[in-house]
């Protein structure tokens, strides 16, 4: 016979108020480990969405970057190198470089590596009268692009074969020209390999043939008077002041301006759509975070108010309880039971609820939040397995305490 | 003297002032000694027998069992003094409802552990008749043999002394009967008996009658 063995006992004799009480635990742990897992759950939740969101953005960002990237090849490049002597008063005024350099700058800028410019595409432009047409164009020598990355370089533009010519919309419209027909320049026989929409600028006089053969039309073999370049790899706005730097220290013998600043413009769109997308995405995370506090708030006022009020209940069950008792408490001491033992009796029932609720608990919470997360919840059994007694316990001293102080002689007396 | 109680008063603090429930009483029984103290309802019965017994601190006088006075002890080494030294017996029997009567034959252990305890018990419960009942719990009990249980539980830890407070007032004449010799017995045996009845009848079987006034 052990004092534990009459705990056990006696739980067994007043089922009723130890479930009572171990539901009042179980409640409890219950309400923190639903509430923890509900609070978790929402950060998962947020995460997958704040995840879902960067990706559709990386994607927008792509077919932004696809765009603008098809965007620069209708509307030009961004920067042209011209030669140094060239009067830009002039240039304007032509529409051209009067002033030449040769043609294997292009070259040396792509072989050195240069950072800030990612498409090079020498040319020699200069505008011509197209007698077979009666008209004024602007010829354009090209050579396709040089390459500064390597070959496997997705080109914007590509080169004109020899022998064919491109031609823009007001030259080729009126003259209801049609690719593959053979047309006269200067002298020498092109075929037509592709007829350009309207494009609202220069290009619409403008007639693209293969480099050297323009070169050769004009007479200028191994020179050309610009550099159409594409920068795309600087991230800064102040773009231009770089490409500068880097290329004066490339091609000292050449200045640079920029051209066609609405490329630039719809590269700064780009950037500034990138920076909105962050920010809504910052955004959705502030307002998640505000709501987690919100739920927080909730949970830090809900779980507290929980435990207390099974405190209260444990505490009235064992107030009962001793009541109940009041003749084997008095019997036991006139039997010689200390006061420690007597304490033990009501403790012992506590912790055992405390334990019993626990798992309990413990379960129902994991229940209550479906489907369990057990890697998260796990770690909680062993806190709810120390925490749930202690709490049984505390609630349960003050009447224990007053048991094991209760005078047996009065309630022997009285009983 | 087994027990030795020299002008032992007890008042209580009542409603209407302080109540005078014992006034200078002294007895003294020695070993193998059986001794009634009949007296009539309110007389002050109980509270002499649980001052007796250590439960009760008297305002007045003293009280020696064994030799050892309880009252100069600490609470906890006389709880364990009691244990030792005084078996009760009840007229309520205060028999444990949820334990079985080996279980409750065996609850003086739980004070004063020791190896052979069960085995005792089987033995008491053998002594007074209740061997098939040895499982069952007190509510499965006829009164006579509630009783029996109480009273082979006081005499577990092989007290000196066996207070009773109206043993039989809840029994039949036959179960009275019972009890009472099982009494004599104990004190035969060289052991102490403080009987309280308010019945003459019952007090007439101890060798000595104490008449509260």
């Amino acid at each position: 016979m052990s004092v534990a063995r009459l705990v056990l006992r006696e739980i067994r004799h007043r089922k009723i108020t130890f479930l009572l009480s171990t539901l009042a635990v179980a409640a409890a742990v219950a309400c923190v480990v639903a509430q923890l897992s509900l609070l978790h759950r929402y950060d998962l939740a947020t995460e997958k969405l704040i995840a879902a969101k960067e990706a559709e953005t990386r994607e927008k960002m792509a077919k932004l970057e696809d765009d603008y990237r098809k965007i620069t090849l209708g509307m030009g490049f961004n920067v042209l190198i011209l030669p140094k002597d060239q009067n830009l008063g002039d240039f304007y005024a032509e529409d051209f470089a009067s002033k030449m350099m040769p043609e294997e700058y292009a070259t040396r800028l792509a072989k050195s590596h240069v950072a800030t410019i990612n498409h090079i595409m020498p040319s020699l432009q200069q505008k011509v009268r197209w007698d077979e047409q009666g008209r004024s164009i602007l010829l354009m020598g090209i050579r396709g692009e040089v390459y500064v990355q390597s070959g496997k370089q997705k080109p914007l533009v590509n080169p004109v074969p020899a022998g064919s010519i491109v031609l823009g919309y007001e030259l080729h419209q009126p003259l209801k020209l049609t690719e593959g027909q053979k047309v006269k320049l200067m002298g020498r026989e092109f075929t037509v390999s592709k007829l350009n929409p309207p494009r609202g600028n220069k290009d619409d006089i403008t007639a693209w043939i293969n480099l050297p053969e323009a070169q050769e039309i004009l007479g200028k073999p191994g020179l050309i008077n610009g550099i159409l370049a594409l920068d795309c790899t600087c991230d800064t706005r102040d773009r231009l002041s770089l490409i500068r730097a880097e290329i004066a220290r490339i091609l000292p013998d050449t200045q640079i301006i920029e051209f066609q600043s609405q490329a630039l413009a719809r590269a700064e769109a780009r950037g500034r759509a990138g920076d909105e997308a962050r920010a809504s995405i910052e955004a959705e995370i502030q307002n998640r975070a505000r709501m987690r506090q919100t739920r927080e708030a909730f949970a830090a006022t809900l779980v507290p108010l929980v435990a207390l009020g099974s405190g209260v209940w444990i505490a009235l069950l064992a107030l009962g309880n001793v009541r109940d008792r009041s003749a084997e408490i008095g019997i036991l001491r006139a039997l010689g039971l200390r006061t420690s033992h007597v304490l033990f009796l009501f403790l012992g029932r506590a912790l055992l609820a405390g334990f019993l609720g626990s798992l309990v608990g413990f379960l129902a919470g994991v229940l209550a939040v479906p489907p369990p997360m057990l890697s998260y919840q796990l770690p909680f059994l062993p806190v709810a397995f120390l925490a749930a007694p202690l709490l049984a316990a505390l609630s349960a001293w003050v009447p224990a305490y007053w048991a094991a102080q209760r005078d047996p002689a009065e309630i022997l007396v009285s009983e | 003297m087994i027990l030795d109680i020299r002008n032992l008063s007890k008042t209580y603090r009542g409603p209407d002032g302080p109540v005078q429930a014992l006034d200078r009483v002294s007895l003294a029984i020695g070993a193998g000694e059986f001794l009634a103290v009949q007296g009539a309802s309110g007389c002050g019965k109980t509270t002499l027998l649980l001052a007796a017994g250590g439960l009760l601190e008297p305002t007045g006088g003293e009280v020696f069992v064994a030799g050892q006075n309880p009252y100069a002890l600490e609470p906890e080494k006389r709880a364990a003094f009691r244990a030792a030294a005084v078996g009760f017996v009840f007229q309520q029997f205060h028999l444990i409802p949820y334990l079985s009567v080996l279980d409750n034959v065996l609850a003086p252990s739980l004070a004063m552990p020791r190896a052979d305890a069960r085995q005792a018990a089987v033995g008491l419960i053998e002594r007074f008749g209740l061997a098939s009942r040895i499982r069952h719990v007190p509510s499965e009990l006829s009164t006579g043999e509630r009783q029996r249980v109480a009273l082979a539980r006081a005499l577990l830890n092989n007290p000196r002394l066996i207070l009773a407070d109206e043993p039989t007032g809840n029994l039949d004449p036959d179960n009275a009967a019972v009890v009472l010799d099982h009494l004599s017995a104990f004190a035969a045996g060289g052991g102490s008996v403080l009987l309280v009845t308010h019945d003459a009848s019952i007090a007439a079987r101890a060798q000595q009658v104490y008449k509260m006034p």
